[in-house]
């Protein structure tokens, strides 16, 4: 049983079922603030904890495409990077220039509506092209933009883009994931949303129902990409150096092994395999172990150290292709695909809460 | 520019093709059988490389002798993921096994990781001469890659349109659902795909080896990519279509290279490959299958 | 009284071969007419020319006086025409209710902006279109498996909602490919009372094809029937079933006989 699902199908059936989400949203932004500011838990963690927000951001938005309307992008990274670059080189030669760092937001935005451009070009060959042709044209958007910015001296080429100020913080990226969250959300339970449902299941039977499928599918792509966008400019200002080979095909790979781990067509799912692929990374170092099982027998503890836990470092690759095999072995769709968290799905759609017909409808 | 200097760029052409034409077959195979792309193939092709290394240094065996071995393990690898990976998704969503594809690359790239932590290079296994023909140099070397892919591409159209095993995996392709009521044994078949196309992929690994300077566990990624974008572009689950692709990938990219700074490549490689999906969407000579409503 | 559907002339080719061969019919509103003929006589194609799957190589189909020839689907379709498939095409792992709800799509008035930031009209439009759609399932006995997948029904059932998700649509014309395909003669009956009984409610115009000659027979008004594509003859079920180039057609009639 997945405690997490357990815990939100509770919230719901609980009293408190309309203030849920609010309230864990709200508890969610007090610590956000509260951690850097109070040092609550230690540089490291935090560390992780953005690079889990932004995670999140990335699986949610590539799960729109590739979960919820069943077309398969490899090209998220380009998105990301068309995002990363658009931004920095806002704050970074524009607003730096000015001043005004704090138009970060802005350039934040303007990255993911520059991504959301580029996913717009994208969506065109979609109206033709599905399943493997699509990635390959994804694919080869995300090579074409390695390429061109290789060869873009103005943003320094190859070699990479460094400098740019730490403007991405815990609550920035906070912000910027529960709003990722939140839209997307809304989108998924709309007309629109439905549409994307249907093109999944069968694009010329949605066409004959009425769904304006082009229509559908730029927004979807250009949705997606946004985000994507976003998340390249947070991943940007947080690291402060980006170059091509940041946003490569493993880096989307990455992207895909989030989604498919936690569960395709599901918020939950992205929410989950962004988390559990971080975590997962972070906990399996030696240090991890030597430090959580010192208080094993010296001699037992050795041993372990020496054969297990020190070997992690080399071995610890492995075990995340591993999961992954394991997973769509035996749950195809991943952890928790086509299913959702009760908690993230609006009341109105709930199986068995809705009002029924007599009634009207109404949250 | 000149007709030598355009010559020399054709037989480098001539030489990458023919590794990217034998791993996008293997793509090809898996795909015609079971329109599935097999993402851990290029992951193959690195192993294969590894592996003509290990002959090499560590069993110091001479040149065929290492192929073969290389071959084999590969065909025993491919084998063997098919098996353990993707068998038991054959009813699954088709993105499922493209996933455990990715999944398994990334496992064979991280294992080979852990295994040799540096870059290799693999030792000249065979006696490289060169001539000069008016101003056009060409290595054994060169003729050996490109004389073994041509006959290894020529076994490979033999087997398939002339054995009984060929006959059975293009009948998969036509109909996966009827041909085991007509007695065609397909999981063996499908098995027995998935070696050939690793056999080959190792051959080309072992090539690439000796025709370049390094091998690394991340090399068979992009090489990967390549070989099953020529596959698409020649028209995925076509045997000659693959061939055509990859010697057209090749060219374009010795000649970009030829002509351009090299940090070009790849993109005029994709636009081009973008432009001929938009006038052809299923390749060179791809069929489109009409949808039935 | 001007026709509701009129197709005039219409011919479609593929490569050389022409499935639909200057095709022409006309369509009285509230009417109910049957298509029949043998397998690869070209009536899905129609079907397909009509919805705008296929684009006519030549000649035009009118929805009231509206040219439909060149238009996309999803247009069609919120002109007024909606249809069912041969093999059933529903949304299967989407829940009844969704598959419902989808054939809204067009009548539902919001930008993607309004639903993102959960505006009035969005709120408004969705509860009206939850309300509508589970009106529609609960007039055809369906309510009860509102948040099952579509695939978990049973097979009569899925035709039903597949004719359910066409209602929808809210269409003027409803076109039924084939609706008693595997079924026994018993719900054949259920069916023919069905559609008795939606062409009542919902104002409709239907044109179906059907092989069940019990059917098509005791259900339409008028019949038309097609063989390579072409029209071989056309009239009332009685006129029909005597018609001997219908009868040469279905039963094959011996050279020069």
């Amino acid at each position: 049983m997945n405690p997490c699902r357990s815990i939100s199908a509770w919230l719901v059936a609980s009293p408190i079922r309309g203030a849920a989400l609010p309230g864990l949203v709200l508890a969610g932004a007090v610590l956000a603030l509260g951690i850097p500011r109070y040092g609550w838990v230690n540089p490291y963690i935090q560390m992780v904890l953005v690079y889990i927000g932004i995670n999140i951001i990335l699986a949610g938005s590539l799960n729109l495409v590739n979960g919820y309307m069943g077309e398969f992008s490899v090209g998220h990274a380009g998105f990301m990077a068309v995002g990363a670059y658009t931004a920095s080189v806002l704050t970074f030669k524009v607003f730096h220039l000015a001043g005004a760092s704090w138009l970060f937001p802005v350039a934040i935005v303007a990255g993911g509506l520059a991504a959301a451009v580029c996913g717009l070009l994208v969506a065109i060959p979609s109206f033709r092209t599905r399943g493997d042709y699509l990635a390959i044209v994804t694919l080869a958007f995300l090579m074409i933009v390695k390429s061109v910015i290789e060869n873009t001296s103005y943003v320094e080429g190859a070699s990479g883009l460094f400098g740019m100020k730490r403007l991405t913080t815990l609550p920035w990226v906070y912000f910027w994931m529960v709003v990722t969250l939140w839209v997307i959300r809304n989108f998924i339970y709309s007309k629109y949303g439905r549409g994307m449902l249907a093109i999944r299941e069968d694009e010329l039977a949605a066409d004959l129902m009425g769904v304006r499928t082009r229509r559908v599918k730029i927004l979807v792509f250009m949705l997606s990409s946004f985000f994507a966008g976003v998340a390249g400019g947070l991943y940007a200002h947080y690291l402060q150096y980006i170059s091509p080979r940041s946003f490569d095909i493993l880096k989307s790979t990455d992207i895909l092994i989030m989604v498919y781990l936690g569960g395709v067509a599901s918020l939950g799912g992205s929410i989950l395999g962004a988390t559990l692929y971080q975590v997962l990374l972070e906990v399996l170092r030696p240090s991890t172990f030597n430090e959580a099982f010192q208080w094993l027998p010296a001699p037992l503890f050795q041993w372990l150290s020496d054969h297990v836990f020190n070997q992690l470092d080399i071995w610890r690759m492995l075990i995340m292709p591993l999961l992954l095999i394991l997973v769509m072995l035996y749950r195809p769709r991943g952890i928790l695909g086509l299913r959702e968290w009760p908690l993230l799905v609006p009341e109105r759609d709930r199986p068995g809460k809705r009002p029924s017909a007599g009634k009207g409808g109404g949250a | 520019m000149d007709a030598k200097y355009i010559l020399q760029q054709a037989l480098n052409a001539l030489q990458l093709g023919s590794i990217y034409a034998l791993i996008a077959l293997g793509y090809t195979l898996v795909y015609g059988v079971l329109t599935m792309i097999n993402f851990a193939h290029g992951d193959v092709f690195m192993v294969g490389a590894f592996l003509c290394f290990s002959a090499a240094v560590l069993l110091e065996l001479p040149f065929v002798p290492a192929l073969l071995f290389s071959m084999a393990g590969t065909a025993l690898l491919g084998a063997a993921i098919e098996r353990i990976a993707y068998k038991p998704l054959r009813r699954a969503p088709r993105v499922s096994a493209i996933i455990t594809a990715l999944g398994v690359g990334i496992f064979l790239e991280s294992a080979m990781l852990a295994l040799n932590p540096y870059p290799k290079s693999i030792p000249t296994l065979i006696d490289n001469v060169t001539w000069t023909f008016g101003g056009v140099t060409v290595s054994s070397l060169q003729l050996l890659i490109i004389a073994l892919s041509l006959g290894l591409m020529l076994l490979l159209d033999f087997v398939v349109y002339r054995t009984k095993t060929g006959m059975a995996m293009r009948a998969i392709s036509w109909d996966r659902a009827l041909v085991p009521l007509m007695g065609v044994p397909v999981d063996r078949v499908v098995t027995l795909t998935f070696a050939l196309g690793g056999a080959l992929a190792g051959a080309a690994g072992t090539m690439y080896g000796l025709a370049y300077p390094v091998i690394d566990p991340y090399m068979g990624i992009m090489v990967g990519w390549k070989a099953f974008i020529a596959a698409v572009v020649g028209g995925i689950g076509n045997i000659r279509g693959a061939m055509i692709g990859a010697f057209i990938l090749g060219g374009v990219e010795i000649l970009v290279v030829a002509f351009l700074p090299s940090t070009y490549r790849d993109f005029v490689a994709f636009s081009l490959l973008l432009i001929l999906l938009m006038f052809r969407p299923h390749g060179i000579l791809g069929k489109t299958r009409a949808q039935k409503v | 009284m001007s026709p509701l559907l009129e197709a005039c002339e219409v011919t479609h080719c593929f490569g050389g071969l022409c499935a639909v061969n200057r095709f022409s019919l006309r369509l009285e509103p509230g009417e109910l007419v049957g298509l029949i003929g043998p397998n690869g006589a070209g009536k899905t194609t129609v079907f397909n020319l009509v919805t705008g799957v296929y684009r006519a190589t030549r000649g035009s189909i009118r929805l009231n006086g509206t040219e439909l020839v060149g238009r996309d689907p999803h247009r069609i379709t919120a002109l007024g025409i909606a249809r069912t498939f041969q093999n059933i095409r529903l949304f299967k792992d989407l829940t009844v209710l969704d598959n419902v709800r989808i054939a809204h799509y067009a009548a539902m008035r919001y930008s993607p902006f309004e639903a993102v930031l959960r505006a009035g009209r969005y709120r408004a439009e969705e509860r009206r279109v939850l309300q509508r759609s589970r009106e529609l399932l609960a007039e055809f006995g369906l309510e009860a498996c509102a948040d099952e997948p579509a695939a978990s029904l049973p097979y009569g059932q899925q035709r039903r909602l597949e004719i359910v998700r066409a209602l929808a649509t809210e269409p003027r014309l409803l076109l039924l490919d084939e609706p008693a395909a595997g079924m026994n003669p018993n719900e054949i009956g259920r069916l023919m009372d069905f559609i008795r009984q939606i062409r009542q409610s919902h104002a409709l115009t239907i044109l179906l094809i059907e092989h069940q000659m019990k059917l098509v027979m005791g259900l339409c008004e008028r019949i038309q029937v097609l063989d390579f594509g072409a029209t071989i003859a056309g009239g009332t079920p009685a006129e029909i079933q005597r018609h001997p180039k219908v009868l040469e057609a279905y039963l094959g009639v011996e050279e020069g006989a």
